[in-house]
């Protein structure tokens, strides 16, 4: 076990070096020149040279990525082009906020599609199966910024019961564990949960179906346990696979939602990099990038060490 | 005489659907203490069915039980819950085709023994982890103790069927199934396992009911041998008995596909023909279609009976003919 989780971790680092590779080249292939937002459009070649030489586009790739790359191990991901604060706290800032949405909504899309998901395998082709199902498919094929915008007309417009927008009175960023933030988080936590308690459901239906259908849960009938007996040994059989999806699922959600955070205006990182987007804000593009890609590979690989825990099978190869 | 172990009459098992299959048509069997009986049939002749029936293991939704099975005396068919689990595993276990398949892939061998065993004598979690030890020991596993927490895919196909014949016996239970047990397993461990199988039994005075399509493994097993096909027994008697004497065509048709004792560069004579699909109880002999001394009578309903004694008996209207010639056709 521990020289698997040993490999494993020695295995993420080419990986990393790999993504922070792509992340390095994507701003770079993308067309427009990163300078272009800041410069007035009347500026003359010599201010566009020194801006050039300051923020070290003048020099070569390679140099210029391995430079990234270094201050990056160092958590200097360089300053924001459009309001000159570092890139590493905006970033650290808004994973926090996306932390918070995405925890609560997997929290909140796990439990019921762990439920609901282990309810219909169990029993499948009953009415609680079709109830479940049915809305495992709405919740898959829901669009949920649409949701999300439906959500805030009932709850928010009509009935008043939550804020609409921002993550905290005022439009404050920073969060707080009072009612006033809470009440903020709750409508975009429901809508962000949708997708993954569908996907989970449909997995898990499946999974517990499958296992069911196995001729060892007979072998366990067979020696007298008793339907909680069994059910503790059909639970710990599914559970590798629907960790795999869950922590697929989860990184989804970490990587904060665009649409979402746009629609409810949650200071998250999907909002943050709409924003480095649309203002072409190529330092924060690529620090957001990089963090977020560096959270998917940690995760996947939190994943594969408690999934290899579970099941044996896969310490082998 | 005293109560048998096993008590199993006029049974029958209909799998719901469109079209219902008659698995099993009018089975009826006793098996004293400590006796083995195997039963021999091809596939789909129902005898996986019958050996299922005893614990109760096919789907309850689309499954129709008739009939009356009882072990000790006690009505299987009425058990339920509770009462049911408790049968399953403490009075009556089984072993099964592939052990790879069987055994749960993510507990170790150590923990599926002690929790049968927890689940029917309530002990502590270390005693039944000795017991566990114990049986490992019992069905001769090469260094037991760190078989304990072995997973079952990291064992070989017949230490897997020996753990779990040592986990069928954890309980000590008065009736042993074996369907096909040795089936999956190559043919040095296959003698290997039913060696094992014969002495633990003998050791243990379990009554064992072998289910085999092997005519070979059968007589290396068993007291008595019953022969189904198409959902019930068409001729039961003592091993030797059948194969020296066997009376019904199928019988005799099994024993001359076999490759014991067949001619070096002797074609082996199959039998022609495909079992019948169940989708309705047959009427007449079941066999007749396939069977060379087929005749209008073999329609009959019922079919007349040829017996020698209690349990040694064939269902065939050639069999009975013969044995009383004056009755004989010209």
């Amino acid at each position: 076990m521990l020289i698997f989780t040993a490999r494993r971790i020695a295995y993420t680092i080419p990986i990393m070096l790999g993504v922070s590779l792509v992340c390095f080249a994507l701003v770079h292939i993308s067309p427009g020149d990163p300078l272009v937002s800041i410069l007035p459009p009347d500026a003359s070649v010599e201010l566009q040279e020194q801006l050039m030489a300051i923020y070290g586009f003048d020099r070569s790739y390679p140099e210029q990525f391995f430079r990234w790359l270094g201050r990056a191990l160092q958590g200097d991901l360089g300053n924001s082009i459009a309001t000159g604060r570092p890139v590493t706290s905006e970033v650290m800032n808004a994973v926090g906020n996306t932390l918070i949405l995405a925890v609560t909504a997997t929290i909140i899309g796990f439990t019921l599609g762990g439920l609901f998901g282990f309810v219909a395998g169990f029993f499948r082709d009953s009415w609680i199966d079709k109830l479940a199902s049915t809305l495992a498919v709405v919740g898959v094929s829901v669009p949920h910024y649409w949701l999300g915008m439906v959500l805030v007309i009932i709850f928010s417009v009509e009935l008043g019961w939550f804020p609409a927008t921002g993550a905290g009175p005022g439009g404050s960023s920073q969060w707080a564990w009072d009612w006033e933030h809470m009440s903020h988080l709750v409508l975009p936590a429901v809508t962000m949960s949708v997708i993954p308690m569908g996907i989970v459901a449909r997995t898990v239906r499946a999974l517990v179906a499958d296992i069911l259908q196995q001729e060892f849960v007979t072998g366990l009938r067979a020696k007298g346990l008793l339907d909680r007996g069994v059910l503790a040994h059909v639970i710990k059989n599914a559970a590798p696979t629907a960790l795999a999806v869950m922590g697929l699922q989860l990184g989804y959600l970490l990587g904060g939602s665009i649409l979402i955070e746009t629609v409810f205006s949650w200071p998250g990182t999907g909002f943050l990099l709409g924003q480095a987007i649309f203002q072409r804000d190529l330092p924060l593009l690529q620090g957001t990038i990089l963090v977020l890609a560096m959270f998917f590979v940690i995760l996947n690989l939190v994943v594969d060490v408690v999934q290899s825990a579970l099941d044996p099978r896969l310490q082998r190869g | 005489m005293t109560q048998p172990l096993v008590e199993v009459s006029d049974l029958t098992v209909t799998f719901q659907g469109t079209p219902p299959v008659h698995a099993v048509n009018g089975v009826s069997f006793t098996l004293a203490q400590g006796e083995v009986l195997g039963i021999l049939g091809e596939s789909g002749s129902g005898k996986s069915v019958t050996l299922k029936t005893l614990l109760r293991l096919l789907p309850e939704r689309r499954t129709r039980i008739g009939g009356k099975v009882a072990v000790e005396g006690r009505d299987v068919l009425a058990l339920e819950g509770r009462a049911l689990a408790d049968h399953r595993g403490g009075v009556v276990s089984m072993i099964f085709q592939d052990p790879g398949l069987a055994l749960d892939p993510v507990y170790t061998i150590g923990r599926q023994i002690a929790e049968t065993v927890i689940r029917h004598e309530g002990v502590s979690r270390s005693t039944a982890m000795a017991r566990a030890l114990e049986m490992l020991e019992l069905v001769r596993i090469p260094s037991a103790k760190r078989r304990l927490s072995n997973y079952p895919h990291e064992m070989s196909g017949g230490m897997r069927q020996r753990a779990m014949i040592a986990l069928a016996l954890a309980c000590k239970p008065k009736l042993l199934l074996a369907d096909e047990p040795t089936t999956a397993l190559d043919a040095t461990v296959q003698i290997q396992i039913l060696l094992l199988l014969r002495e633990l039994q003998r050791e243990m005075g379990m009554g064992v009911i072998f289910v085999t399509h092997d005519i070979g493994v059968a007589v290396e097993v068993s007291d008595k041998l019953a022969v189904m096909y198409a959902g019930s027994f068409v001729e039961t008697g003592s091993v030797a008995e059948i194969i020296r004497d066997a009376r019904h065509p199928y019988s005799q048709g099994l024993l001359a596909a076999n490759l014991v004792g067949a001619e070096p560069g002797a074609l082996l004579k199959a039998i022609p023909g495909a079992p019948p699909a169940l989708h309705a109880p047959p009427v007449g002999c079941a066999f007749a279609p396939r069977c060379e001394l087929a005749g209008p009578r073999c329609g009959a309903d019922p079919l007349p009976l040829w017996q020698a004694r209690g349990d040694r008996w064939a269902r065939c209207v050639a069999a009975a003919e013969a044995a009383v010639p004056s009755h004989a056709e010209p």
